[in-house]
């Protein structure tokens, strides 16, 4: 059972990361879904998926840059950043990148690696749904975006950097 | 010194919390060992050799009597009794029980104190010159912006998991004691257009495996620009820094791959996208970081007093510990007093339980109640006045305080080597201390003069080996601890990497092998030429021939 935090609650999950495609023919066995499909994929057969017959998403691995996306970014109404580890820090400056440098408002879901003890940077940096790795005890996520009251810097969910503030 | 407000007391607290948790869930099998390493590691503690390691944040090495006690407090009662000063001015302790560590960070916390980022991949303590704010060439003290560097960088969400530690240093002052070109940002006070005062801000540098000095980034930059600027570096940094080996993971590596040019363009395209966003720095705030480092109550005072020329002329050994250990101070009748941590026999940097409260009573009652930590391991008593010097030396010398050896061959920078650490390939300790031994007479290592030796126990260089006149680094030979010479490192502001002498010694050699170094060097020196000087002039040949000549 998938575990979904969206915007601060665990919410039932109505999409389907499609994690490797090769070519279109895999959208035939897939009709009327809500599908997150891998960039790349979305990159090479737009034409193809234009008329897929359902909700249509992004996800980008943390070797991809978000710039890429370019104009049909604002389309989607979710874009999902992969965490192939938990160690690798880079989906977190294409978030930042999404909100801050593409004033993008749609939904930022984590996916991959998703675990506890980084839930509260990530939401600071933009990501607003977690899409938690299995093992994860959805309740104690729940208390990990309260870890701390502010912080310093100028993020999403504070726009003011603390000298600003106090 | 600053001081928490309720902002900064409250996100302490929620650290010691939210670590205490983490420890907890580790401790019952709920965490991961994979995935608590990170997070202990960014509160500084590493799983050693022996025991864990502790490593405590002193921003930019400056420590109140009241830390310092607090600090004995911590080594007599989760340690061993004492603890050791680190090349980079942080203190660490190498005997702490795991379970007990969110207790000791509670204490800390109690004294504005914290282990935050002193380890991981992640923005590290930021470190200045130890004699910013009183030395006498100073541009602008560098202090300030440090702490708001230091806060900047405290729990940034972004940059939790670069692809490896990041080092800054800030330096104000004109001759750099802070090795601010081999750090991942260097960051210089400089003067700009119409006199006005920003930043000359470097990237790439860094020691370890690929030592390479920081090339230029920002060649001027304003003040309230500074925290923007480094933003975009780091987010460069981040995105493009390679993950797929640690040992190519450091921005020095990004930046040369991509060479400088290419890099700073990439900076400056991020940077035009934040560039006056809301992290620019506002005046109020340069204000208010400046307020908690204005001048202590200085009394009005003359040079050269009385009492400081008598006791010159009357004692030799306050005499010789003036003259290696005490600087000139900005203020008329005060002076800089260095305490040697590098007495022979004793590991460099090493501090016991008290040592520290002896050191915390002396800034109280010699220095305005506070001391810094040096990047060479020492301590500094930053405001002495001159009519004091002496009855401060006579307080070290009972407390074994006094070596004058300040900035001579045996103040020695040292790693912990493989006696501690787990990563190192061989003990530095031990060469410390039999070169130490071996230059044991005062009169001779004045006689040798200005000139730094530097040992790291593995290729990670947390000795600075590279930048070391002698540097020495534990390598392993099958099997074997040997170690390998370089000569003609510097950390001051014509920095320069040293080179590789030739094929590597075993520890019984290393002693000979300094001592023949330093005869080639006497042999050939011009009068007032330094080591390093000799060194530049006649080259590593000469040095070379001496070392590896046979014996008949």
């Amino acid at each position: 059972m998938p575990k979904l935090i969206k915007d601060g609650a665990l919410t039932p999950d109505r999409w389907t990361v499609l994690k490797e495609a090769s070519g279109p023919e895999v959208l035939r066995a897939l009709p009327g879904k809500n599908l997150i499909v891998p960039f790349k994929f979305w990159k090479n057969y737009q034409a193809e998926l234009k008329d897929y017959a359902g909700g249509l998403a992004i996800w980008l691995d943390s070797d991809e840059n978000v710039a890429d996306i370019g104009e049909p970014l604002h389309a989607f109404a979710l874009i999902a950043l992969n965490f192939p580890k938990f160690s690798d820090g880079r989906s977190y400056t294409n978030a930042r990148a999404l909100r801050e440098h593409f004033k993008y408002q749609g939904e930022i879901r984590a996916m991959g690696d998703v675990l506890r003890d980084q839930l509260y940077y990530m939401s600071r940096c933009g990501f607003n749904a977690f899409d938690l790795r299995h093992d994860q005890d959805e309740n104690l996520c729940l208390q990990a975006f309260s870890d701390f009251k502010t912080g310093y810097q100028a993020t999403i969910t504070e726009p003011l950097p603390l000298f600003r503030r106090r | 010194m600053y001081r928490y407000d309720n902002y900064d007391h409250q996100m302490l607290a929620d650290r010691v919390a939210q670590f205490r948790d983490q420890t907890n869930r580790f401790l019952s099998g709920k965490l991961e060992d994979s995935e608590f390493l990170p997070l202990r590691l960014q509160n500084g503690l590493y799983i050693q050799r022996l025991a864990p390691m502790l490593r405590i944040a002193v921003p930019y090495g400056l420590l109140s009597s009241t830390q310092l006690r607090k600090l004995a407090h911590i080594a007599r009662y989760y340690d061993k009794g004492y603890g050791h000063f680190t090349t980079r001015q942080n203190i660490q302790f190498n005997w702490p029980q795991l379970e007990d560590v969110p207790d000791i960070l509670a204490h800390l916390a109690e004294v504005e104190m914290h282990a935050i980022q002193t380890s991981g991949n992640c923005i590290r303590n930021t470190t200045t010159d130890q004699f910013a704010g009183v030395a006498p060439d100073e541009l602008e003290d560098a202090r300030p912006y440090c702490e708001i560097i230091r806060q900047w960088s405290t729990f940034h969400p972004e940059f939790a998991f670069l692809p490896r530690k990041f080092k800054i240093a800030v330096c104000g002052t004109k001759i750099d004691q802070a090795a601010t070109q081999v750090h991942d940002i260097g960051v210089y006070l400089v003067k700009g257009p119409a006199e006005t005062i920003g930043f000359r801000i470097l990237a790439g540098g860094g020691l370890g495996r690929t030592p390479v000095i920081g090339q230029e980034v920002f060649k001027f930059v304003e003040k309230q620009h500074l925290l923007t600027a480094l933003e975009a570096i780091l987010r460069v940094y981040n995105r493009e820094g390679r993950r797929d080996n640690k040992y190519k993971a450091r921005i020095k590596i990004l930046v040369k791959e991509l060479g400088v040019a290419e890099f700073t363009t990439k900076v400056m395209a991020e940077w035009a996208v934040i560039k006056d966003s809301a992290l620019t720095l506002t005046d109020a705030e340069i204000a208010r970081c400046k307020s908690f480092f204005t001048d202590p109550n200085y009394a009005d005072l003359s040079n050269e007093p009385a009492e400081l020329t008598r006791h010159l002329q009357d004692n030799v050994l306050f005499a010789n510990w003036y003259e290696q250990n005490v600087r000139p101070h900005k203020m008329p009748g005060y002076a800089i007093a260095t305490v040697s941590f590098k007495e022979t026999g004793v590991a460099p940097g090493d501090v016991t339980d008290r040592q520290l409260e002896h050191l915390a009573a002396l800034a109280e009652s010699y220095s305005f109640g506070e001391v810094r930590v040096s990047h060479h391991q020492n301590i500094v008593l930053a405001d002495v006045r001159q009519d004091q010097l002496f009855t401060l030396w006579q307080a070290l010398s009972s407390q074994s305080l006094a070596s004058h050896n300040l900035g001579l061959l045996t103040d020695i920078i040292c790693c912990p080597g493989g006696d501690f650490c787990a990563l190192a390939n061989a003990k530095s300790i031990p060469i410390a201390e039999a070169v130490q031994r071996r230059f044991s007479d005062l009169t001779e290592l004045k006689n040798i003069g200005q000139m730094n030796l530097n040992i790291s126990g593995c290729m990670n260089a947390c000795g600075h080996h590279h930048v070391g006149n002698i540097g020495i680094l534990g390598v392993d030979k099958k099997g074997e601890e040997y170690y390998q010479i370089s000569l003609g490192g510097s950390s001051k502001n014509e920095a320069s990497l040293g080179k590789i002498i030739g094929p590597s010694f075993a520890q019984e050699e290393i002693p000979d092998v300094v001592e023949k170094i330093v005869n080639v060097y006497k042999a050939q020196r011009e009068p007032g030429e330094k080591f390093i000087d000799t060194y530049n002039r006649i080259g590593i040949d000469p040095f070379k021939e001496s070392v590896y000549a046979k014996v008949d």
